[in-house]
């Protein structure tokens, strides 16, 4: 087998070899913008942090340093002192966005001054030596034209250093999220949104996550092991406050669910709006078999035990569902799920002894639902590790880890495996693998069963986190919301669903102020994505083919990318 | 006794009845053809024998087992491909993952081997395994389909219209891998329009008419007929 011979897309002239006016002129927009972070810009001390005190920049004011240091360092690599970098990275089109973010993140910093302060009276001159600085970098910037870039699969760096650019990534991801969680103002996290989406933009524009995308899939397992490591120390970095970790557990419980979600509608394809309810099926069955003084059923079973017996309730609802729907043709299975999960929290509602058995005290649930409890660790306690105390949420948050990362390996193992082709040919062509000898029938019931058997599983857990179940967690918006997870991160891919689900819990715990619009905000979302990126913020490259079946250039990607993973043994298995 | 023996088949779409009762056999080692002109029932006979469809009377028998009622998948573990009409390859997958589905019924360790021979057979597809396939020519889709189907080691191939939107070159590749292939001991049931290609090369062939077989005999002596010659080779 050999590689198509490279396309030699190298630089064909250095950009220029003397900074051009521009060029200093979005530099000093820059050193002005880190100079007005060292000013005040406000004199009320209490808004947006504080960022009334000369010589020590506040939250807010460390931000536009980080986005002046960026812009800085891509003017260096314009300046062609690295070319090596240079030809990997569109240090222009990077360049235009970081302005761009710098001049609205200061616009809006004062529109809040003017709205809230009240009045731009309250504003001090490192304000407006800020505002002057990003619009010279836009200035400078704006008129800069790209320079070719190499396509970073064909660069290769030590081994050492791709590495490290995943250690540095998977850092930040753990402080920022870290800091974006500790802010409480609603307003100065609306700000950080501002900035992160612009950095981002700004370095997907200027090419860094296409060339860390391709480091990544050489170095997938070190990308799995800085991801899980992130996970793993996130409660440590908030010093047993159960705040935040109440969250990120939320959030965890959410992404995981929403991950075998992933396995029916991403893998399999095949539309379920009522997969909740099997998440719903596992938890009834925990408390009901927990020792609530509410849970009528008077087995009450070791938690390993109820874990099993709650994912197998799940995929028996899953192959009653499924059973009959998935002979015929998507559209039905998508209603009848839609029914199903309709049908769970009308049962759960009325089996309260009135209309028929007593088991779930309808509307009221089953609450006081007791902690986890192995052997002498209870799961309510606070536990410290190493100086650090974790809470009962953080307890929570490790367990449901564990499951996350389960269900990930499942994902991953079926993906690459014969199933896993046997799901792509029933996407792509249900009559021509049917030919081909795929149990079309078969592996459709498999993946619904086995993704109710993941979310009963999960289910179990939830119960016993959220103390109480009850029949309005479980509705139909829930499922949508799952949905909407899937699709917003990238159907079929790990890191999408991550994304989508942290982006989908997060923000409307951040942005509480919005509350009333959240519905409106995630509709609109969903369109914009329709429109501009219908493959997911973080697609699998078979779904960004898919949806992009014409675009000649990713299709050369895609099988380059394969060829360099067949070449390299230790990555086989890692297949986009 | 023929390795497939079809009896008095009916298959209807609702009320529109495409196959009428009609009866053929396939000897092992042979390459049988049917030919006719469209909506005769050619490809509605492969996929009904192939499982896909359910025939509304009479019986197929695939070595000396009854197939009617046995399911698509089931058939194919049997010994029975079937190359569909149009190709139907995964036009988004590779080159590789499309073979490897047509060995998606088998478990065992032989499979590289096969693609290896797959390979061997068209050397195109060794060439391209990781370009999608939906980037390929319709002969190359055509090839890429038999070498699918022969993943499944079948013991009867049925080719639906092997050479449908291929140029004359590439269409006489095809006929001539289809005589490898029957060297090879590969039994082969070939449905055409293309009657004098299949007809060269067939040991049996049967004429369809909507729905009815109106004539059989060998390939050579269909070649040679006058109903044959006017009707599809466009002699008079």
């Amino acid at each position: 087998m050999t590689t198509s011979p490279a396309v030699p897309r190298t630089k064909t002239s250095v950009n220029n070899p003397r900074p051009s006016p521009q060029w200093w002129l979005a530099l000093a927009g820059a050193v002005l913008l880190i100079a007005s972070a060292f000013l005040s810009w406000c004199y009320v001390p209490a808004l947006l942090g504080d960022l009334s005190i000369d010589a020590f920049p506040g939250g807010l004011q460390i931000l536009m340093i980080i986005v002046a240091v960026l812009a800085i360092f891509f003017l260096v690599l314009r300046s062609g002192r690295m070319p090596s970098m240079d030809t990997l990275l569109d240090s222009a089109k990077a360049l235009k966005a970081l302005s761009a973010t710098a001049v609205a993140f200061m616009v809006l910093v004062a529109i809040v001054i003017a709205l809230q302060a009240p009045g731009l009276a309250n504003a001090n001159p490192g304000l407006f030596v800020g505002i002057v600085g990003a619009a010279l970098m836009l200035a400078g910037s704006w008129q800069m034209a790209s320079d070719p870039l190499v396509d970073p699969i064909t660069v290769r760096l030590p081994g050492w250093v791709e590495i490290l650019v995943i250690v540095v990534m998977m850092a930040i991801i753990l402080f920022g999220a870290a800091y974006a969680l500790g802010q409480e103002d609603g307003t100065v996290f609306c700000l950080f949104l501002v900035f992160l989406g612009g950095v981002v933009a700004a370095l997907a524009r200027g090419g860094l996550f296409s060339w860390i995308s391709v480091i990544a899939a050489r170095h997938r397992q070190v990308l799995m092991m800085g991801a899980l490591a992130v996970a793993f120390l996130f409660p440590f970095t908030q010093n047993g406050s159960d705040a935040n970790m109440s969250i990120a557990t939320q959030v965890l419980i959410f992404a995981t669910t929403a991950l075998g979600l992933n396995i029916v509608v991403g893998l399999a394809g095949l539309l379920d709006l009522g997969y909740i309810a099997f998440l719903g099926a596992g938890a009834y069955v925990s408390a009901m078999m927990s020792h609530s003084a509410f849970a009528h059923i008077g087995w009450k079973p070791p938690f390993i035990v109820v874990v099993i017996i709650g994912a197998i309730v799940s995929s028996i609802l899953g192959l009653i569902i499924g059973s009959p729907t998935l002979r015929v043709s998507g559209d039905y299975l998508a209603i009848v799920t839609l029914a199903f999960g309709e049908i769970f929290r009308l049962t759960v509602n009325n089996l309260d002894g009135n209309n028929g058995p007593r088991l779930t005290n309808g509307p009221n649930g089953i609450p006081g639902i007791p902690d986890l409890e192995f052997g002498a660790f209870n799961f309510g306690d606070t536990h410290t590790v190493l100086g650090i105390p974790l809470g009962r949420f953080a307890n929570y948050y490790f367990l449901m880890l564990i499951v996350a990362g389960f269900i990930i390996l499942v994902f991953t193992r079926l993906n690459n495996s014969r199933i896993g082709r046997g799901w792509v040919a029933i996407r792509e062509d249900e009559k021509a693998a049917e030919a081909m000898g795929v149990n079309t029938f078969g592996l459709k019931l498999f993946a619904f069963a086995g993704g109710a058997f993941l979310a009963g599983m999960a289910g179990t857990i939830k119960a016993h986190q959220d103390v109480s179940v009850t029949p309005d967690q479980y509705i139909f918006l829930e499922s949508a919301f799952l949905l909407a997870a899937i699709v917003l991160g990238g159907m079929g891919s790990v890191a999408g669903v991550l994304v989508g689900a942290t982006v989908l819990k997060l923000l409307p715990e951040k942005l509480r102020f919005v509350a009333d619009y959240r519905l409106l905000i995630f509709g609109l979302l969903l369109v914009v994505m329709m429109r501009f990126r219908p493959e997911g913020l973080v697609p699998s490259r078979r779904r960004a083919l898919e949806f992009h079946a014409d675009d000649q250039e990713l299709a050369d990607r895609v099988e380059e990318v394969h060829l360099e993973i067949a070449a390299d043994p230790d990555t086989a298995e890692a297949k986009a | 006794m023929s390795m497939l023996e079809v009896k008095d088949l009916r298959v209807a779409y609702g009320k529109i009845e495409a196959v009428k009762g009609i009866s053929f056999s396939v000897g092992e080692g042979e390459v049988v053809c049917l030919i006719g002109t469209n909506g005769a029932g050619k490809t509605t006979t492969l996929r009904t024998i192939s499982g896909l469809i359910r025939p509304s009377s009479g019986e197929i028998w695939f070595q000396g087992k009854r197939i009617d009622d046995v399911p698509a998948h089931e058939i194919v573990m049997l010994g029975l491909a079937h190359s569909p009409e149009g190709r139907r390859i995964f036009p988004r997958l590779s080159v590789e993952e499309n073979l490897l589905l047509g060995a998606f019924s088998r478990t065992d360790s032989g499979i590289k081997d096969d693609l290896q021979a797959a390979y061997d057979l068209f050397p195109i597809l060794g060439e391209r395994a990781k370009q999608p396939a939906g980037t390929f020519s319709g002969g190359e889709q055509q090839m890429l389909a038999m070498g699918r189907a022969m993943m499944s080691r079948p013991k009867l191939l049925m080719l639906d219209e092997p050479s449908m939107g291929l140029s004359p070159i590439m269409m006489q590749r095809i006929m001539a891998t289809v005589k490898t292939l029957q060297s090879q001991g590969t039994t082969i049931l070939l449905v055409e329009q293309n009657a004098r290609a299949a007809l060269k090369l067939a040991d049996k062939g049967y004429v369809l008419e909507v729905g009815h077989i109106v004539l059989d005999g060998t390939g050579r002596e269909l070649l040679v007929s006058d109903e044959v010659r006017k009707a599809y080779l466009g002699e008079d």
